[in-house]
Formats: structure tokens, sequence, C-alpha cells
């Protein structure tokens, strides 16, 4: 089989061939809703929340309105430690331009106290500075937030979560 | 099986590139041609069109499948764009086969095409969006961060040694040595795969699959049509059977050392095949061969454990001591997957479907692997480590 | 083309839920705002999602949900989560024939479709569909998208001498409509002064011949006969349909007349067994994303031939109480633009009228009714069903 199709070098793409350069300007303002707003507040005021569903009885964090699993409403908040465990991680020295980091990120999935099941958080960050022999699945963490002058209803209004010494 | 029996009676395929000249457009254009003239039919006798392209911020261009109709044959036709993500290249063939089981096209044309490079400064870029929009997004990352948060559970839940999974990258870039499309076809040591670059601890850059360019066309039919045409029968795989899930979106309440949704949608296509012992052993026997996806090395194992085709943990040893090369047993990826051929996300599983096709009909050349066979596996994988699509072919004279 | 529509499955539609149309919604997210029409719509169907629904399908864009693979985000709000799902990047009657066709294999007794639209969390509309032009000869201009509706409008216009005022008309009878259904957000009563006298936003097109965006959903439930029966659902039949895209260039597309209606509907015609479709079907809803569409689109589908559906118009004919009932629910102009869910408002106004549910706005005696939708521009893209209660 004979295959089409015209490779081009770095030179070429970036200096031989036309091309037409279009920068998109989109903005959106996503309506955050009942559940995540709620958690958002609740970042806001230093407490991570998380929902029962009266259904299947469970207690999920990030809360939602609805439980995926029943299909019924979920309106039970409830107030959840502020501590977990490190349910996988990495080392991460790419950023999302693809440009390399010196010193890692460690993004990692927290999954929080108090939730009835494993896992049961959400996507954050552990403080990098952490030495990266104490970074291992299943070590306890704990949220360190920024202040409350800083905190404006997001995900990083907790900085980063770090190990907890036994 | 209900439905009208489907058969595939071709493929085309471009090369798959860096960066490339022609427009998404045009390479549509080039794969669904060569599928067209490969079946000995033209644009007259389609009458239905299916195109598969992931993201459309790689391209900057909404409504991506309208844009790309007319270099897909779609010009006066009915043209329809299934979209699972990563897992969309299998998905488009499902597609294609459940217009015609249905009645309601006897003929499609079915085209998979991505052009990652139209994104600057990188196709990277454009992954930011995949996350969740109120909770994640703020927190700067990437697509390396969620393969290396499933690898790293996947290695911790089973205590697998990064050899075992750093020797799919040798065997998969060595296979596409022998893919005409292929962009990175090597011969590499598993040495040089663990001692690359460490992107996002534990993925190194010979984990990963590259970006690229490329599309990959099908024609399907009802056997009416084949009949019709007069195509003969070694030119035909049937599809067995189809199936495909998706996981809820909240990732990060699953955990990620399992796809207990790819489990499903093989399950779906066993079953639809008539296959319903679904024991590892007999299904590597049931199956001459598979395609599972490989954007990352440890996907393929991941991947052939979901499937079924491995207990749980057990891949990763199988391929280290051999089990699944290409003079094997059980050959696993044996056009070079995505990890050796490229990766442009649509048509890379596009390409593993078509591998099915050609294995199937002899026609795979210098990959072709030395046994009988019969029938033959494709899967892909996308959105949030979130969605299987498999598709289960066999030969055109396999009853 | 074998379209064996009596052979094989017959497919019904037993269910649908609406949330909105409202011009915004700001009090749910949009997986909320998707899970209460879909609840409305287990609850119409009596099913239950997580046990009874073979498989889902959701209608997106990526852009127009901000989101890359925005499928990802579709299943949980279905009940559709680790369940057969896959996005069609369509309108929801692209939706409707994909569940169509995975119902026909015999694979699938019961299957669910999803579109929405969040015009409300997108600040920049016009710049997302100035996207969807071609980047290298299209994009260039600064015109914003509707002046490519005003290319249409006055290809159309000329060519088969259709007045202003029978467009304008079309404008106040939609608004008009939507004053008697509860899920349309704009109705209103409107003079032909207050439609001919408003800003030209791209001559020939007023502002007011341009339908405003909305914040809703759309989930509807179908099923095989199998089910209808064990249910005892109320269905409405699927008897006839298709889709059909004409040239997404400039350059190659037939600009003034309705070229994919023409398509869709001929084969939707065929296999529905429909020869007359004007006497036929008792009830219509087809796109009106521009006023002039309603009447191009008429004109496609074969209703009328080209320039003739004005005259039907002007005489009342397509009123409620008229002999072809057009747009009763208020249209896109009346219920709202919701873009790739605008098919489904579409849909469930044909189910509600062959229902027998449309109160004030019931067309007498209707049992076949035919809904068609468009992509809108740049696109060349319609769909189309026949629908039954028989």
């Amino acid at each position: 089989m004979e295959l089409r199709g015209t490779k081009l070098s770095n030179d070429e793409f970036l200096n031989k061939v036309l091309s037409v350069t279009y920068y998109p300007e989109l903005d959106y303002a996503w309506a955050t809703g009942v559940a995540i707003t709620k958690f958002l507040n609740g970042l806001k005021e230093g407490v991570i929340y998380g929902t029962k569903c009266n259904e299947c009885s469970r207690v999920v964090c990030p809360p939602r309105m609805f439980c995926e699993e029943c299909h019924t409403p979920m309106n039970e908040y409830v107030e959840l430690p502020q501590t977990g465990i490190i349910n996988t991680f990495s080392l991460a020295y790419i950023r999302t331009d693809a440009t390399r980091r010196d010193k890692a990120e460690i993004p990692a999935v927290i999954d929080i106290d108090g939730t009835t099941i494993s896992p049961s958080g959400f996507l954050h960050l552990i403080n990098e500075d952490t030495p990266h022999d104490k970074v291992k699945v299943n070590a306890k963490v704990k949220a360190v937030w920024k202040s409350p002058e800083e905190r404006k209803g997001d995900i990083t209004d907790i900085k980063y979560f770090d190990i907890m010494e036994d | 099986m209900k439905g009208k029996k489907v058969g595939m009676v071709s493929v085309g395929l471009t090369k798959f590139m860096r960066r490339a000249k022609e427009t998404p457009k045009e390479l549509a254009y080039y794969s669904a041609k060569m599928a067209l003239d490969n079946a000995g039919i033209t644009r007259k006798d389609v009458d239905g069109v299916i195109i598969g392209s992931a993201p459309d911020a790689f391209d900057g261009v909404h409504q991506k499948h309208e844009y790309l109709t007319d270099g897909s044959g779609g010009f006066n036709l009915p043209t329809m764009r299934g979209y699972v993500g990563g897992g969309t290249g299998v998905f488009s063939p499902i597609q294609g086969w459940y217009s015609v089981a249905s009645g309601m096209n006897d003929v499609v044309l079915i085209t998979t095409e991505e052009k990652m490079s139209t994104i600057q400064p990188s196709a990277q870029a454009g992954f930011l969006t995949i996350f969740d929009n109120m909770i994640e997004r703020n927190l700067g990352p990437n697509l390396v961060w969620i393969f290396a948060l499933e690898m790293k559970r996947y290695m911790e839940k089973h205590g697998i040694p990064k050899e075992h999974i750093a020797s799919v990258s040798v065997k998969n870039k060595g296979n596409a040595l022998d893919h005409p499309s292929a962009m990175l076809g090597q011969k590499l040591t598993i040495e040089q795969v663990m001692n690359s670059e460490v992107l996002a601890d534990p993925v190194h850059l010979l984990d990963i699959s590259p970006v690229a360019d490329g599309a990959v066309s099908f024609v399907m039919m009802s056997e009416d049509k084949i009949k019709e045409f007069g195509i003969p029968l070694d030119q035909v795989a049937w599809v067995d059977g189809v199936g495909w899930n998706v996981d809820t979106t909240i990732w990060t309440n699953r955990d990620l050392y399992y796809p207990k949704y790819v489990e499903k949608a093989a399950k779906q296509a066993y079953n639809m095949a008539g296959q319903k012992d679904h024991s590892p052993e007999t299904l590597r026997k049931w199956l001459s061969f598979a395609e599972p996806y490989d954007p990352f090395n440890y996907k393929e194992l991941h991947h052939l454990e979901g499937l079924q085709l491995f207990g749980k943990g057990e891949a990763p040893r199988a391929a280290f001591e051999g089990v699944t090369a290409r003079d094997s047993d059980f050959p696993v990826t044996p056009s070079g997957g995505l990890l050796g051929v490229g990766n442009p996300i649509a048509a890379a599983a596009g390409m593993k479907a078509a591998e099915v096709y050609l294995q199937l009909t002899g026609q795979a050349g210098k990959r072709q692997i030395p046994k009988d066979v019969t029938r033959g596996l494709a899967q892909a994988w996308g959105d949030l480590m979130q969605v299987g699509t498999v598709l289960v072919m066999k030969g055109g004279q396999v009853q | 083309m074998q379209l064996t529509g009596e052979s094989m499955e017959k497919v019904a539609i037993i269910g649908v839920g609406v949330e909105g149309f409202r011009p915004e919604i700001r009090d749910l997210s949009y997986k909320e705002m998707v899970y209460q029409a879909a609840v409305k719509a287990y609850s119409d169907a009596d099913i239950n999602p997580r046990e009874e629904v073979d498989t889902f399908i959701s209608c997106e864009e990526d852009f127009s949900m901000g989101t890359s693979i925005t499928d990802e985000y579709a299943p949980d709000q279905l009940g559709a989560a680790q369940r057969t799902v896959h996005t069609i990047t369509g309108d929801g009657i692209q939706g409707i024939v994909a569940a169509y066709m995975q119902i026909k294999t015999g694979m699938f007794d019961v299957a669910v479709v999803e579109a929405q639209s969040r015009s409300s969390d997108i600040k920049t509309h016009n710049q997302i569909q100035h996207l969807a032009f071609d980047p290298l000869y299209a994009r260039q201009f600064d015109a914003i998208y509707h002046s490519a509706g005003a290319l249409e409008k006055r290809m159309y216009t000329s060519e088969f001498g259709v007045s202003e005022e029978a467009i304008a008309n079309v404008v106040i009878k939609n608004h008009e409509n939507a004053l008697r259904n509860p899920n349309a957000a704009y109705g209103m009563r409107l003079k032909e002064f207050d439609v001919l006298e408003a800003e030209m936003v791209a001559s020939p097109l007023r502002d007011t011949e341009i339908s405003s965006s909305v914040d809703g959903s759309i989930v509807v439930v179908l099923a095989n006969e199998k089910v209808v029966k064990e249910k005892d659902s109320n269905p409405v039949w699927i008897k006839g349909i298709n889709y059909a895209t004409n040239s997404p260039n400039f350059d190659t597309r037939e600009w003034k007349k309705a070229k994919y209606a023409e398509l869709s509907a001929k084969k939707a015609y065929q296999m529905a067994g429909i020869k007359n479709p004007h006497d036929e079907i008792d009830v219509f809803e087809v796109d009106d994303t521009y006023a002039f569409k309603e009447l191009q689109h008429l004109e496609g589908l074969g209703l009328f031939e080209y320039g003739k559906a004005a005259e039907a118009l002007m005489n009342g004919e397509f009123s409620n109480k008229g002999s072809t009932p057009v747009n009763v629910s208020g249209g896109v102009l009346g219920m709202g633009n919701a873009h790739d869910a605008n098919g489904l408002q579409r849909i469930s106004e044909i189910v509600e009228q062959l229902r027998g549910h449309a109160g004030r706005r019931q067309v007498k005696g209707a049992k076949t009714g035919l809904a068609f939708s468009w992509r809108g521009v740049p696109t060349t893209a319609g769909a189309v069903a026949i629908l039954s209660k028989e």
C-alpha cells in the first residue's frame, strides 16, 4: 500500500509553509449549581463538605445534588475532616504547555476521611517542598489553607496538602 | 446476533506524521478515497458517512464534523459524528456497524481523523480543558498527570516492576518498524525506556506515544451489498461483537487500578458474539490476537486485564516474558500501536481497528501474524479514564 | 436502500422531560439542569435508568460546553455511569436517529437521548460560532456569524420573491404561540411594525428575525414494541427518520434552497410511506432559527413549492386552527434558541400534540407530526423525524 501524507520538518513547519494564525477569545462563566456552590463556599469558610445519599447511604466527596449510583437526590451535606490519605500521586515535571519544571509538582488524588467509599475525594496538590521519599500511597495528609482573606470559593483555597507525621 | 450481518470490506490510511502539510480535510480525503478505492466502490455507492475526531480544540474548529464532511466524502449525504474522546477511533466502526445492522444504511464510509499540530504551542494546551471546569482546571492539570496517577495506582496495587511495563514500549515500537504509517518504529531496550526523561513520575518519555497527524477510513456494508458488489469473502471481516461503556465523571471516586468500564464493554461484545465463557484462557484461544489501546505502555496491560485476556495484575509479567509478541501464541498490538505508529487520537484507535481488518484478511504484509488468524479485537479508551470501546471481528470465511 | 421499518423492531418515544426553557438558568449547574429533565423523562416513561435503559446518547459540542471531550461529563446526570453511552456532536434529532438505529439492531430495548443548551454559561457566543467557519478562508472576515444567515436570506427572498411582511408574520405567529407554551421563554405579542422597524444585525436580517438563546435541557426515552407493551406506555411511534448534510463550504453549498431538508425528508417520507406530506401530516415543527427559515424549510420539506409557503402563512394556514399548523410550540423563535437541543424541542412538541397533552395549543385530531431541525449557520445539516400515534 502506498500511503499518502506530507511530513514537515520543524524548520518547514515554522518557517517554510504558509499558515493562518488565529487566537480564539473564549470566555465562559459556568454556573456552579447547588452542590458545587456548597462545596466551593465551604472551602471559602475553610470547610470540606461531602454529601450523603439516603438511598445507598454512601457519604461522598465532592458533594453532588444527585447520586450517580441511585439517580436519586442527594441533599444531606456532611462536614468532613480536613484530613485524608493519598490514593495515588505523581512527581510531575511537565507543565500544561509541555514545558518542563526543575522542581516537581505533586498532584495527588486525596481520599478524604469520613467518606464511605474508597477513594472519595478530589484532585489536589501535595506540598512540593515535601521530601520525595515521604510521598507515598496511603500516606496521611491534611489540608493547608490560604488565609481567610485570600480565599475566594475556589479549589485553590486549599493551598496544598501536607504529609502528617506519625 | 440480531440485526443485519455487517462486514468491513476495506480500509484506507495516511502516514502518521508529527506535522502534516495537509489540512484536516485533506488528510480525511486521502484515507477516505483509499478506502473507497480498496473496496472497489465510489461515493455514489455510499449512503451514510461517519466521522470520528477527538477534541475540537486541536483544530480550533467548532462543529468539527461539519467542517470535515466534504473531505470525508459526506457531501449531500447523511453524516454523523459519534464521540467518546480517545475511545472514538474504535467507536466509529461500531457506529458503522449499528448504522448498517439497523437497516438504515447499507454502505457506510467511516473516517477517523486527527490533526494535532495545528494547536500552538503544544497539543497539551488543548488537554487542559478536559478537566472539570469547576474544581480541577484551576489546579493547572495536564494530561500526563492523569496517566501518571493511574499508572502509579496500578503499579502500587499489584507491585508491578517498571521493567515489565517498559517491555511494552520495546515490543510495540519494534513492531511498528513494519507499519507503513508508522512515525516512531525503533529498536529499543528496556534500559533505554527506563532511563528516558521523567515527565511525571512514574511516566517517562518513552512510556508515551507521540502526538501525530493522520487519518484512517473504513468501508462497511451489509451482507447483501457484499454479494451485490461481488466482494470476495477473503477481503471481508465480519463484525462479531461490539461494546462500549462510560464510567462516572467523578474519577477521583474510582479506584484507577482496574478499568471496570473496559470489562463491561468487553463482556458486552463477547456476549453479542456468543462467547459466554470469559475466562482468560478461553478468550485467548477464541481470539487470535488483540489490539488494545496503548497511548502509554502500561495502558496496554491495564486494558488486557479489563478485557479479561489476563487476570488482574498478570498482564505485565506476561508481556515481559514475551507472551504477547507478534510471533507468540497470543500476539498483542502487532501493528506497533500508538506507541510505535503514532497517536493522532481518533485516527490512532482507527488504525487499531484497521489492523484487525488487515490481519484477518491477510493484508498486513510484514506485520502478518505467523499463524492462522480467525478473530481479532480492537479496543480504545478515553475521556477522564472512563471509556471503553470494543470491536471484535472475524474473518470472512469464519462461521 | 432498504428501510424495512415493518419487518424489524418498531421504535417509539415513551417519555419526554423538559427543564426550561428560560433565558438563563443560573441556580442549577448544567449537570443539575439535565438531571431535572432526566427525572421527568424517566417518570413519564416509568423506567429506572439504572436498570432498564440499555443505551444512552448525549448531544453536545465541545466549544458549546467549554470543555474538551465534553462527553466525559454526560453520564452521571442521566443515570448512565458505567453504562453504554456515547455522544453525538450534533442536533438532538441526530441523537434520536442514533438511538433509533441502535434499537433497530435488536441489541437494545430502551434508549435515552439528551440535549442541552447552556448559553448563559457562554460569554462569547459569537466567537464560538465564528470558530465553526472555515479557518483558512472564511474566518478572516470580521463579520459576525449571522451575516452567513443574512446571505442565505437575501438569496432566498430575492430568488423566490418572498416579502419582508411574510417573514415578519412568522415572527409574530411564533412569539404569539409561545404565550400558550409553559416551556417557552419568549412569548410575546408583536405587530408588523415591531418586527420590521427593529435594528438590522446584518442586512437583510433584523434583530427580531433572529432567535434568542436560552438555557434548558430535554431528555427523551425511546423503546421497542416489546417494552411499550410491557410498560403499557403512551407511545408515539417513529415512522420515518433521516438526516443529511449539504456542504460545509460557502463555495459549494446550496444557498437558495434548503437542500439538507430536501435530502433528509425524501428518505424519511419513503420510510414512512408518505406521498403527500402536506395532506398526510397533521402538525409540523420546523426549524425557525431565523424567521425566513420556517418558510424555506417547509418548502424544502416538500410542503410547498419554493416561494409559496409565504402565501399559506399569510392566509392563516399555519395557526393551530389552520390546515397546516406550524410551530404551534412557538418554534425556536418563541421557545428560544437551544442550539443542538432545538431538535428535541421540536420532537417534544410533536409528542405532546400526538398524545393530546398540548392544552391550549392542542391541534385537534393530530395523528401524525413532523419535526425538523437545522444546526444553524454555517452548517448545512438537517434532520427530520415523522412521528405517529399509530
